[in-house]
């Protein structure tokens, strides 16, 4: 029971900081654009988080800042993830010269923290979205080829490769049907960790008001206009930034859960390794 | 050995020219014109074809490439748009505030992380394990510039005990005063990354052999976790301080922006918004660049941690 504690809570914490963002799409409790009369308002019933400067509901603005982040995090991790797989595929399978080139232009990636990238990327093409997803995907590249790079070289040594190989299938066949189902969870597990620093890259982002431009609510940019307002009123800093810290809260629990849950060799404290690869 | 370390060494020189590509390919080969973003969408024909002549965009990319790579190695890092400054120049101040701060920033983090990571080992099982368990779950999913605001108005608007902001400069008294809180949030995040690195490795350890038998022979608990445990664990810290070093620099130019820091984040937030080239490849080579060294640096550091390494 205790073992799958982590992921319950993960699972917990992911549904009830994603929960309103769902219901966001179908219903808000006020217009989260349009001002308000009650400016700074505490925590209430009528406004269960308060409202801001501007008079506008939290609880709404929370509901809709989400979208964006969520979206362009998503989009980030499915590309960034895809070609990574494919880098560290083709280096892992080719082995040698193509090798050694794929993994220094990995290794040339991983210098470059998504924020930076973001910023450079928002300097040549100005600050907006694109920038900023395709900053977060080159981000993730690095996490995925070093995995499937390091998967790829022991897998294709394993004796079901080497008798697929002898029985006459060709390089495709054992790519896709003998060495990629093999590492599909420890991608899945490392697509749901970068899901969450994605998420957190992207709101200090977006609070550098690189990413989503104004009037829509982002929960990193929310987090800048109310820094100002702080003494007034600290509700509208604290609810933005503890939904965000709530949702990666959940996917690095589940991360980890679905991680010992699928290798029980690397239960308990075993994992010094692995931490090193997945996060940073 | 020597074979072991030229090779490191030739790997990092290697990564180095290709991210000082990745840099050049930003700025000058991805879409957007740099020569139109200076003069401006409505400059004569005449006024744009100088600028394109200027910024030497009329030579072929390899050609040009070269030419900025040795620009790069000479010193010549072209020239800020925004200030009318050479962007080497500024990047080295913004530098003077932004590596006090990393550095301050990691100091903490190995400070909390340290005793932690141990405490949490030596006891498997225990509250003091399953509290720092929990404690780093919620610590790495924290946002630095979040716990910034709130750290704002916790000590320096409610109890005013530290500055809340700015930077008086290093010759004022007391100038890192300024860089308490920003260095504390910073460092939050990192001491939970931190710690649990610690707490594997050591755990990783004590279940190793040589302990059961230091614990055999009756040595004293806090010798065979301080001393056997520590001291082997010490690889995998250093390997985890060096992989979240990028993390640290990156959250650095972030936090500086809540606390009106004048180092490379505030830099790279004014280069952005005055579209300002030649100071955003300047930022991004000299941030990637030390993080590929800080990589090197902890490759090579094995050489002195580790008596195996020296002797495969």
């Amino acid at each position: 029971m205790r073992r799958h504690l982590g992921l319950g809570v993960g699972v917990a914490c992911l549904v009830l900081a994603l929960a309103p963002v769902g219901v966001g799409f179908l219903w808000l409790p006020y217009d989260p654009v349009l001002p308000g009369p009650v400016r700074f308002a505490p925590p209430s019933l009528e406004h269960p988080m308060g409202t801001d400067w501007f008079g506008r509901d939290l609880l709404a603005r929370v509901m809709v800042g989400g979208r964006a982040s969520l979206a362009v995090a998503l989009l980030a991790v499915a590309l960034g993830g895809a070609a990574g797989t494919l880098l560290g595929g083709v280096a892992g399978y080719a082995g040698g010269f193509v090798e050694e080139v794929a993994m220094r232009i990995s290794d040339a990636l991983l210098a470059f923290p998504a924020v930076l990238a973001a910023l450079l990327l928002g300097a040549v093409w100005g600050p907006g979205l694109p920038g900023v997803a395709t900053a977060l995907a080159l981000f993730n590249v690095p996490f995925f080829a070093r995995l499937t790079r390091a998967g790829f070289a022991s897998l294709k040594r394993r004796e079901f490769v080497i008798a697929a190989r002898a029985s006459g299938a060709g390089p495709g066949r054992l790519i896709f049907r003998h060495i990629v189902p093999n590492l599909a969870s420890p991608l899945l597990v490392q697509a749901t960790v970068s899901l969450g620093a994605a998420l957190l890259a992207e709101a200090s982002l977006s609070y550098l008001r690189l990413g989503v431009q104004p009037p829509f609510p982002a929960w990193g940019r929310m987090l800048r206009e109310a820094q100002d307002s702080v003494p007034l009123s600290p509700w509208p800093a604290v609810f933005p930034g503890a939904i965000l810290a709530l949702t990666v809260l959940g996917l690095n629990l589940i991360g980890d859960g679905v991680r010992d849950l699928l290798d029980p060799t690397l239960r308990q404290s075993r994992r010094a390794s692995t931490d090193v690869r997945s996060r940073t | 050995m020597l074979v072991h370390l030229l090779r490191r060494v030739g790997t990092a020189a290697f990564t180095l020219v290709l991210v000082s590509f990745l840099v050049f390919l930003a700025i000058h080969i991805v879409p957007g014109d740099p020569a139109r973003v200076l003069v401006g969408p409505d400059a004569a024909a005449a006024e744009y074809a100088a600028a394109r002549e200027r910024l030497g965009l009329d030579t072929p990319w390899p050609i040009r490439f070269v030419r900025w790579l040795g620009g790069l190695a000479r010193g010549d890092w072209g020239e800020s748009l925004r200030y009318s400054r050479p962007a080497r120049e500024l990047v080295a101040r913004g530098l003077t505030v932004t590596v006090p701060l990393a550095g301050l920033a990691l100091a903490l983090a190995l400070a909390v992380a340290l005793p932690l990571g141990l405490a949490a080992a030596s006891s498997p099982g225990r509250w003091i394990d399953l509290a720092t368990v929990g404690l780093v779950q919620v610590g790495t999913a924290l946002p630095e510039f979040w716990l910034a605001i709130l750290l704002v108005r916790l000590f320096a608007e409610g109890m005013g005990l530290l500055p809340a902001g700015g930077f008086p400069g290093w010759e004022a008294q007391a100038a890192w005063m300024h860089l308490v809180l920003p260095s504390i949030a910073l460092a939050l995040p990192r001491a939970a990354y931190l710690a649990r690195m610690v707490r594997a490795a050591v755990a990783d350890v004590l279940r190793e052999d040589y302990v059961r038998t230091a614990r055999a022979k009756g040595l004293a608990a806090w010798r065979v976790v301080g001393i056997h445990g520590l001291r082997n664990a010490l690889l995998p810290v250093v390997t985890g301080a060096g992989l979240t070093f990028a993390r640290l620099l990156a959250g650095a130019m972030v936090v500086e922006n809540v606390f009106g820091l004048p180092g490379l984040g505030r830099l790279a937030v004014v280069a952005v918004e005055a579209r300002d080239l030649p100071l955003a490849a300047a930022l991004a080579t000299v941030v990637a660049g030390a993080i590929v060294l800080v990589s090197l640096a902890v490759d090579l550091s094995y050489v002195v941690l580790d008596p195996r390494m020296r002797h495969p």
